[in-house]
């Protein structure tokens, strides 16, 4: 079996470095899959449990999650989020998160571990800081879908606006549809598969990571550089698209695949007083 | 920060006035200071009507005699109308410093216009067939309260919530913004303009005037110097997003439509919603689900997007 290390290099990553469950069951197999947060509730996922969110205040909305993770609740529906801000942020907790609706910005940010589905539509900065766990979206998306990331699958069937994933520092982000600019600006790690078109300067100043288009691209940031797609990566597009149901009109093999030239940074190989320089 | 919301129903008449003040109080977290409304009603066949101001609303804290200035300068306002050959056939008192007149005119506007805004303290705050424009310090529900906006009838609406940080938290700086003289164009704006002094002298050396210092002012006029000039509202709107600079959403009013524009690196929000009977849009989807609690089928419009709307 190829080294953690090898498969990056194969995928066009320079380094590899992801934490988070999903990942790590991937790409790392010496760490602790079941490793939880000491605070975390034991959960019950034929446990179920619902409630309606259209009068509730989002805090209250948290609060009445968090209890029901308490009481062991595995399964729980929110009905009518009505696009609210900061619904179901800083859960650390396995459990099954339905949202019967759509959510207003900054939803699901911070999350290690659920499992979450959308039914509507999410405002900007979905999953900002996600550790782990799935976040998947039947609607369309904001701006700054997934920003900073560093774990886990975030995955929207439509169409999300720009910045997608700026400043990703892992994890995988599916778009169904199309992307705005900006997308991956300033990368780190990860993976960003956009199965329809991808605005301008995507992949600008990107440190790292690998970015998937099916689509057009209307032109490159600085520093993203087309790569080849290998058989590997064409596997590993196959399983993860496959999980989710979406998939480009181009088909899987014909995807454009690019990563970062490594041109404009690189601090791995500068001593301090040069990155000042750069800086 | 701000918030700008727009809806427009195409074909049918709707109230209005409560589905943007359920819109803008939706967006209040986003700027407290003022709000404002630019209404489109059913204009009737040669009448205008014009809403104007005598005074701040905290020039009424300072002192007493203020409230005998604000009858005077009223007072002014409607011999200068007489003067110019005005036909008033309708007076409102909306609070104790602004009014709503519907009149009759076929002279030269821009002078009565100017000739109305020459009493101390005295501001037109908007003249059209169909606009009317409310706005003034506090949260959407004050203000819709104040100027009794609820069940106001019309086909379009654009308002806006501000946090000021340009310009100072007064009457004068809240948008929307007029485009004197030029009737029915409003404009609200989400953002910032890095050439508004650039593009306002290239303005104020074409004869506009400018009754703030607030960056939005400049996209009011700058739309109907383009339109003046002959283009329709779509080419001045692409126009703008290539010569403005900065960053910004903005909607833009006419007597029959509604348009939206966003600067090239999409960086201030929108959401939009559009139907065979309606359009919506806002800096925050909560706000279109204020009037749309039912599922609907949301998007963000992208970088340099200009899209515009027929009622």
């Amino acid at each position: 079996m190829a080294s953690v290390e090898h498969k990056s290099h194969d995928m066009g990553l320079h380094a590899e470095q992801l934490s988070g469950r999903t990942q790590q069951r991937f790409f790392d197999a010496s760490e602790d899959e079941n490793f939880t947060y000491p605070w975390a509730h034991e959960v019950d996922f034929d446990n179920k449990a619902e409630f309606d969110a259209a009068d509730m205040e989002p805090t209250d909305i948290n609060l009445k999650i968090r209890e029901l993770l308490q009481s062991g609740h595995g399964d729980i529906t929110i009905k009518n989020p009505r696009a609210k801000h900061g619904v179901g942020v800083g859960i650390l907790n396995r459990a099954k998160i339905t949202y019967d609706g759509s959510l207003g910005y900054f939803g699901c940010g911070l999350i290690d571990g659920p499992n979450v589905h959308i039914t509507g539509r999410v405002g900007w900065s979905c999953a900002e800081n996600m550790m782990a766990g799935t976040v998947v979206i039947e609607g369309n998306g904001g701006s700054t879908f997934g920003a900073a990331i560093r774990g886990g699958d975030l995955v929207c069937k439509g169409d999300v606006g720009s910045r997608t994933g700026i400043d990703q520092k892992g994890g995988t982000i599916i778009v169904g549809g199309r992307t705005g600019a900006f997308s991956g600006f300033m990368m780190q790690r990860g993976r960003m598969v956009i199965c329809g078109d991808a605005g301008k300067n995507l992949g600008d100043s990107m440190y790292d990571g690998t970015i998937y288009v099916g689509g057009e691209v209307e032109d490159l940031g600085v520093d993203c550089v087309p790569g080849d797609l290998t058989e590997l990566d064409v596997k590993w597009l196959s399983h993860k698209l496959g999980m989710y149901g979406v998939s480009p009109s181009c088909g899987i093999e014909n995807m454009k695949k690019f990563v970062a030239g490594k041109q404009l940074w690189n601090y791995d190989n500068l001593e301090p007083s040069e990155k000042k320089l750069v800086l | 920060m701000c918030g700008i919301a727009g809806l427009i129903h195409r074909g049918k008449s709707s109230d209005v006035g409560s589905e943007m003040t359920a819109m803008l109080q939706s967006l209040k977290h986003r700027g407290p200071d003022s709000t404002g409304f630019a209404l489109y009603g059913n204009p009737t066949e040669g009448q205008y009507i014009m809403r104007f101001k005598v005074a701040e609303q905290e020039d009424m804290k300072r002192g007493f005699d203020i409230h005998q200035a604000v009858i005077d300068r009223k007072a002014q306002v409607d011999s200068r109308l007489e003067e110019m050959g005005v036909n008033v056939v309708k007076k409102e008192q909306a609070t104790e410093y602004s009014h709503r007149y519907t009149f009759s005119f076929d002279g030269d506007m821009r002078r009565m216009a100017d000739f109305v805004e020459d009493i101390e303290g005295t501001e037109i705050l908007s003249i059209g067939k169909g606009l009317e424009l409310i706005k003034d310090l506090g949260d959407a529900g004050v203000v819709s309260e104040q100027y009794s906006l609820s069940g106001f009838q019309g086909t379009h609406a654009i308002g806006h919530t501000r946090m000021a940080t340009e310009s100072d938290v007064d009457i004068r700086s809240a948008h929307p913004y007029w485009a004197y003289p030029f009737n029915d164009v409003s404009v609200v704006h989400n953002g910032q303009l890095t050439n508004y002094w650039t593009f306002r002298r290239e303005m104020e050396r074409r004869g506009h005037r400018f009754m703030s210092n607030c960056d939005s002012e400049l996209i009011a006029v700058y739309i109907a110097d383009r339109m003046e000039a002959g283009d329709d509202l779509e080419s001045a709107m692409r126009k703008s997003v290539d010569e403005l600079d900065g960053v910004f959403t903005y909607l833009v009013a006419t007597s029959d439509a509604l348009g939206m524009a966003k600067d090239v690196m999409a960086a201030k929000p929108m959401v939009l919603y559009e139907s065979d009977e309606f359009v919506g849009l806002a800096s925050e989807e909560v706000a279109i689900r204020s009037v749309f609690p039912n599922e609907i089928k949301t998007w963000d419009p992208y970088e340099g997007e200009v899209r515009v709307w027929q009622a």
